[in-house]
């Protein structure tokens, strides 16, 4: 049994110390947004946050996570509210939309490390995170937005 | 022309069931429909195959394609909401269950493909929403004992000049009584509110929160997991199997040998994959234990040679005669590697079989097909499977495969539980229906004046339609794998296309711009050549071969005057390419520049005219996917064999494009009111061509082979 926190929850598993998170979250907690994709750390659609910085959960074992803090796309905001998810609203991001948890992941913790990050800069950070359907200019015009909309929340 | 092989992709088996038009419990894209609580309202009253209103004005559009990304959960409702007056935010989404009204004529079948999810539903859908909107108008009539052309629907109401008013839901009970009016008058153009206007994707909000359901989110109380463990010989299966170390793992529920392979069953998937992969299996690897890549390749250049190519229908004038008097001749053969799909969600099925019928859960672009492979699995009559589709976590023409149904089936069947089997990415790289290899030889012959007198296309490549669609390969020459050429839209007065089928043992299948990307690679780079040969500028040698037809010139001009055609800054070099396709006309100028034999790809800019949009927002968005498709596969796209076996496995050796490799893109949508045309599939057959042209214009050296990172540039 491993004591996990995932979106501010504390939560007892009962899975092997070997299994992924990402199965953990899928099949044992039923958090089904986050996905699988790869196995390998090659595509992100499996990312989510661990004290904050995006991980590929698809090859973080459990008991690599005891007393970590966990953040999935079901806990980046209770309501579409995070500005990154605005964004992504506002400019229609998604088409088949299965990559587009990681990729808000992705996106959420660059933002987090750097407010306004370039498109090089954006580029790199993305590079992770494979979209077959190719949104990836979409997904650089919604960074930016996103950018922007942070810091019109930031109190004046 | 329609593409006859996916056309009859499902018809053999599918159109035996069917029947199901009334909507029944259906899944929503966001979340399946849950029974109804006791004490709650009455069902919606059902309009037509398409529409539901309830009593608490609640509208639902059932959605007969399946979406994939390319935004059919927006744009057909967009096109019935146009005609019922009302809001498109109001409208919940759910995919249509198996039905005869919900076949698409164009592909014999109820098949999302072949881009016309649009051109299907343009009549279909606004005449069911205008239907539905004269019987709510009938039914207010009635109550209110006046003339219906007294009454006007707007904005969910009916509404009359004494100022009596209804909701929809008020009415749709009494609505659906009524007979469904013939000859009812859809809108002109002019009038349109929706159609053509950029509006929000109805499934965004679900996709940005986690919410959306894929095959492989889909949760059925008991439920238990598989994974299955296929030959790693594509066509060998398994000799032996000792299960015992596997088996004895925890959670390990069951292994089972089936005819596609050994499937392991445990409580959760971790849990089987750990213990498929302590499975001991001896593989008998069948007759593809010797074949490789040079084999394959070699057995098309023999081919080539040796066997007359069937005439298709497309022949016209004297080609071999007119190449025999020509003044000069050309000629170059282009080769294409197979491809697979790569789609981001891997393939999978939850199926719960029960003695009498069996769910089935499951993201496909066949719900016939899906049906009846399921039925025969589980042994129960079609009508006795029910296919709840789900959100596709990518398509491409993968998921008109049905495969990987059987075995989540069988696996249910034998345990008595609902299980999901889920493919790793692995199995899905290796155990896909590749796009075929082809070998393209072209070759034209000019006059004394440098006129195109003679364009001879010679195509080899195993046969799709044979394995997707036999009787029409019995019937036609005609093969999926050529259905590009057939129209090829460039005038000559003499032109031949001819087929050699040669098969390579494994089974090949349809991928996004099926035969348009492979031949459009021919045609669009041998022309390239042929104003090379004549001292012509690629679009002018285009715009002649193109007089008369005004909407391909002002694609090309368009695209031209955009890209900075003919005034490329230093150091950068631009290649061109255009397909009409899909009833879309799309040109594409590519811009690349080398250094030290790396390639760079700075910017695509692409000009598309596909006739009237219904969203021109997400019309813009499939451009930019298939031009992302398009540069994935011209750049790495390779799947290898080496004895029998697939050598690509995940995406660190089958590459496809990410965000730092991404060109810049200027998408231009030529705004029109002639008939919708495709856009799925349309942006990608351009892409590779344009690349190869820039290549050419860099280096004066041609690529005649796909994919361009596998040969030497510089």
């Amino acid at each position: 049994m491993a004591r996990i926190t995932v979106n501010d929850k504390a939560l007892d598993i009962d899975a092997s110390p070997d299994t992924p998170l990402l199965w953990v979250l899928r099949d044992h907690l039923a958090m089904t947004g986050t996905k699988y994709g790869c196995g390998m750390a090659l595509c992100g659609a499996c990312t989510v946050h661990v004290d904050g910085a995006a991980v590929r959960s698809c090859v973080l074992p459990l008991s690599a996570l005891e007393g970590k803090r966990i953040t999935t796309i079901e806990g980046l905001s209770r309501d579409r509210s995070h500005a990154v998810q605005r964004a992504w609203i506002e400019l229609d991001v998604p088409q088949c939309g299965y990559c587009q948890s990681g990729q808000i992941m992705s996106a959420a913790a660059l933002l987090g490390n750097n407010p306004r990050p370039s498109d090089a800069e954006i580029d790199a950070a993305m590079a992770g995170n494979i979209c077959r359907c190719g949104t990836y200019p979409r997904i650089r015009k919604a960074i930016h937005r996103a950018a922007d909309l942070l810091t019109m929340d930031q109190p004046v | 022309m329609k593409d006859p092989g996916r056309r009859e992709f499902c018809r053999r088996t599918a159109l035996a069931g069917g029947g199901l038009v009334l909507a029944m419990t259906l899944p929503a894209f966001a979340g399946r429909a849950r029974p109804r609580a006791a004490g709650a309202r009455a069902a919606p009253a059902v309009l037509n195959a398409w529409l539901k209103i309830g009593a608490d004005d609640s509208i639902t559009v059932i959605v007969d394609r399946s979406e994939m990304g390319q935004g059919v959960y927006t744009a057909l409702p967009m096109l019935l909401a146009e005609e019922l007056e009302i809001d498109l935010e109001r409208i919940k989404v759910v995919a249509a269950p198996v039905g005869d009204a919900y076949v698409n004529p164009a592909n014999g079948g109820q098949v999302t493909g072949t881009s016309n999810s649009v051109q299907d539903a343009w009549d279909k859908l606004r005449t069911a929403g205008a239907q539905a909107r004269v019987m709510l108008i009938d039914a207010a009539a009635k109550k209110w004992r006046v003339d219906p052309s007294e009454c006007r629907a707007d904005g969910g109401r009916v509404t009359n000049a004494r100022g009596n008013s209804l909701r929809y839901g008020e009415l749709a009970e009494a609505a659906a009584r009524l007979p469904v009016p013939k000859d009812v008058k859809l809108k002109p153009a002019a009038d349109f509110r929706l159609i053509g206007r950029p509006q929000a994707r109805l499934d965004t909000p679900s996709k940005v929160d986690g919410t959306a359901e894929f095959g492989l989110d889909v949760k059925l109380p008991g439920m238990v997991y598989a994974v299955i463990a296929l030959c790693p010989t594509l066509g060998g299966k398994a000799a032996a199997v000792d299960s015992a170390g596997a088996e004895a793992l925890p959670g390990v529920r069951r292994v089972l040998s089936i005819s596609s392979g050994i499937v392991v069953v445990a409580d959760h998937f971790w849990q089987a994959l750990k213990a498929r992969n302590a499975l001991k299996i001896t593989w008998d690897p069948g007759e593809n234990a010797h074949l490789d890549n040079a084999a394959f390749r070699a057995s098309l250049d023999r081919a080539s040679a040796a066997v007359p190519g069937l005439k298709a229908k497309m022949t016209r004038g004297d080609t071999a005669a007119a190449l025999k008097n020509a003044e000069n001749t050309l000629s170059a053969v282009y080769e294409l590697p197979l491809l697979a799909h790569a789609t981001m969600e891997p393939m999978n099925c939850t199926a719960d079989v029960r003695a009498d019928h069996c769910d089935l859960y499951v993201g496909t672009q066949v719900q016939q097909g899906a049906q009846a492979a399921a039925a025969d699995a589980a042994g129960l009559k079609p009508e006795q499977v029910n296919v709840y589709t789900t959100l596709l976590g990518g398509g491409f023409g993968r998921r008109l495969e049905v495969d990987f149904i059987p075995a989540a089936v069988e696996a249910s069947k034998a345990l008595r539980v609902p299980v999901k089997l889920v493919w790793t990415r692995e199995d899905d790289m290796t155990h896909d229906f590749f796009r075929p290899p082809a070998r393209e030889e072209v070759s034209a012959g000019f006059d004394a004046h440098g006129g195109l007198q003679a364009f001879g296309l010679h195509i080899v490549s195993p046969s799709i339609t044979a394995r997707a669609s036999p009787s029409t390969v019995a019937a036609d020459p005609f093969d999926s794998v050529i259905e590009y050429a057939q129209n090829l839209p460039y005038a000559v007065p003499n032109y031949s296309l001819s087929f050699s089928r040669q098969e390579i043992g494994i089974d090949v299948g349809y991928l996004r711009s099926v035969s348009h990307a492979p031949n459009c690679f021919a045609i669009e780079c041998f022309l390239d050549e042929l104003a090379a040969a004549v001292s012509k500028d690629p679009l002018a040698l285009r715009l002649e071969l193109l007089a008369g037809k005004p909407r391909h010139i002002a694609v090309l001009r368009e695209t031209a005057r955009r890209a900075g055609w003919g005034s490329t800054p230093p150091g950068r070099f631009q290649g061109l390419a255009f397909m009409e396709g899909y009833t879309s006309h799309i040109a594409q100028v590519a811009e690349i520049s080398l250094s030290a034999g790396t390639l760079k790809v700075h910017k695509i800019t692409c000009v598309i005219d596909c006739g009237q949009m219904v969203n021109p927002r997400i019309v813009e968005s499939q451009i930019e996917s298939g031009i992302v498709y398009g540069l994935s596969a011209a750049l790495w796209g390779d799947i290898t064999l080496r004895a029998g076996q697939v050598r690509e496995t995940n995406f660190h050796n089958y590459r496809v494009l990410r965000s730092n490799e991404m060109p810049e893109l200027d998408v231009y949508l030529i705004p029109s009111e002639a008939a919708p045309g495709g856009v799925g599939e349309a942006a990608v057959p351009p892409v590779a061509p344009a690349v190869c042209n820039a290549i050419f214009a860099a280096t004066g050296k041609r690529l005649r082979r796909l994919p361009i990172n596998s040969q030497a540039l510089g």
